[in-house]
């Protein structure tokens, strides 16, 4: 048993500094990614209300293609091209000098938020569907442009009816930033305990401990979102 | 063009690994369920030592990624099984082969989700129905054969539905453990044809369809389960 906690020191004999790492570059990467989602979901989200047929469509396309496709598949996908196709784009463009590269660390955020933005959008859809017309109309009647409509009558009433939705995708969204493991690329949690796994031939050990790592990460979150959905939803009980 | 034939090119060798795919996604789905029913209903009625067992199983298939649950059961396994009277037992030919750990991580998995599921149906099921039962004169268990579990079930079938195409979508993950289903075959034929985007689109076409045919099948079991929740259809003559 000394021998395997031994494995836990930190520094380069140990793991327990490339696990504390591995760990900030999950968190990393998801909160990034799931900023980026919320921006793909809420564009979507309004593209599905437009009163344009084609970018209803659009926007349509975008949920049900992305929600019927495996995680891993997409992510792939998007990897391999959005690093290359940006990068031409901008070269072409002229925005950048010919050594211009973009970091895998943001393609890969991007395919993860590509993926969640999908499920985002029917959330927030969904949020905004709950907010009664008859309070956007009593809005209309006062005479409120309609931003300050979004921001004063329906943004703070659909926060409540999002929040759990948007909770469930911020836990759905650290365990999938575990799929970027795979493309061998990152340091982040899972990849580190592969890493650790395969090195040291404790299997059983590591990708125990990083399930266990994981489940913390879960269970703050877990906490926070209670925390937040009682903050948000004050004054209804 | 040319790249629309590449695609369709690929299209019989991932084919013949789809029966693979819908084989691990409906091992799933049965051993899900009938895990997920025996959890739900240890923690919804069982005393602490058999419900607590049932709550720790679900935070911790829910709280970490699958692709950590698949790594600890096939190398943790793997580490663990050859030591032990297994390796010299008629099991050990299967067991070499990493499919049966995918089958057994996807189960747990699903049972865990669906668990969480069935627990809020249990409980959802009318309090006079299970009152009524027991003033006529029925044991628990029958009670829970007879009236709880169908309407139970019925109530949470939308909710297992998109499980199930959530399994279907997770059974790539078992690519990363060797196993040659749509995605596993998939990542070959990069490798063998060096073309990144090809195979990946043909496979994606293969997913979307097996969503799309899955969500009708759904469709009409659904129906078919709830005949009593449809409208009466309007009487002949």
């Amino acid at each position: 048993m000394d021998g395997t906690f031994s494995l836990l020191s930190w520094g380069d004999t140990g793991w327990s500094d490339d696990l504390f790492w591995g760990i900030v570059t999950t968190l990393k990467v998801s909160v990034s990614a799931y900023l980026i989602a919320l921006v793909f979901g809420a564009v979507c989200a309004v593209g599905k209300q437009s009163s344009w047929r084609a970018v209803r469509f659009l926007a349509g396309i975008y949920t049900t293609v992305v929600r019927a496709l495996p995680e891993l598949l997409v992510i792939l996908l998007l990897y391999f091209s959005i690093a290359s196709g940006v990068e031409r784009l901008v070269k072409a463009l002229g925005l950048a000098g010919e050594t211009f590269q973009v970091s895998p660390f943001w393609a890969a955020v991007v395919a993860l938020a590509f993926v969640s933005g999908a499920f985002l959008a029917e959330v927030l859809r969904a949020a905004y569907l709950a907010v009664p017309l008859g309070q956007i109309e009593a809005g209309l009647a006062l005479g409120m442009h309609r931003a300050q409509i979004l921001l004063r009558i329906v943004a703070p009433q659909m926060i409540r009816h999002a929040i759990p939705g948007m909770g469930n995708l911020w836990l759905e969204m650290t365990k999938e930033s575990a799929i970027i493991s795979v493309l061998g690329a990152f340091n982040d949690l899972l990849y580190v305990g592969y890493r650790a796994a395969a090195g040291t031939r404790q299997y059983i050990f590591f990708y125990g401990l990083t399930a266990v790592l994981f489940l913390m990460i879960t269970a703050v979150s877990v906490w926070a979102i209670s925390r937040l959905e009682r903050r948000f939803s004050r004054g209804y009980r | 063009m040319e790249a629309l034939a590449r695609v369709l090119g690929f299209l019989p060798s991932l084919l013949a690994a789809m029966p693979l795919t819908l084989f691990l996604t409906v091992t799933g789905v049965v051993f899900g369920l009938l895990m997920g029913t025996v959890t739900a209903v240890a923690m919804v009625y069982g005393r602490r030592m058999t419900a607590w067992p049932a709550k720790a199983f679900t935070f911790a298939f829910r709280g970490t990624p699958l692709l950590v649950q698949l790594y600890l059961i096939y190398y943790g396994l793997g580490q663990v099984l050859p030591g032990t009277f297994i390796r010299h037992s008629f099991l050990w030919p299967y067991l070499r082969d990493g499919l049966w750990y995918a089958v057994f991580a996807l189960s747990l998995n699903q049972a865990a989700y669906n668990a969480e599921v069935i627990r809020g149906a249990i409980l959802a099921v009318p309090k006079g129905q299970i009152e009524a039962a027991m003033s006529v004169g029925m044991r628990p268990f029958t009670i829970l054969r007879r009236i709880t579990l169908p309407q139970a079930l019925r109530l949470c079938l939308p909710v297992l539905t998109s499980d199930v195409i959530i399994l279907l979508k997770s059974t790539s993950l078992a690519s990363t453990i060797t196993i040659m289903e749509m995605m596993g075959t998939a990542r070959m034929l990069q490798r063998q044809s060096l073309l990144i985007f090809e195979p990946l689109i043909a496979a994606g076409l293969l997913y979307f369809a097996v969503v799309v045919v899955l969500t009708r099948v759904m469709t009409v079991v659904e129906y078919r389960l709830t005949l009593y929740r449809q409208p009466a259809r309007p009487q002949q003559g």
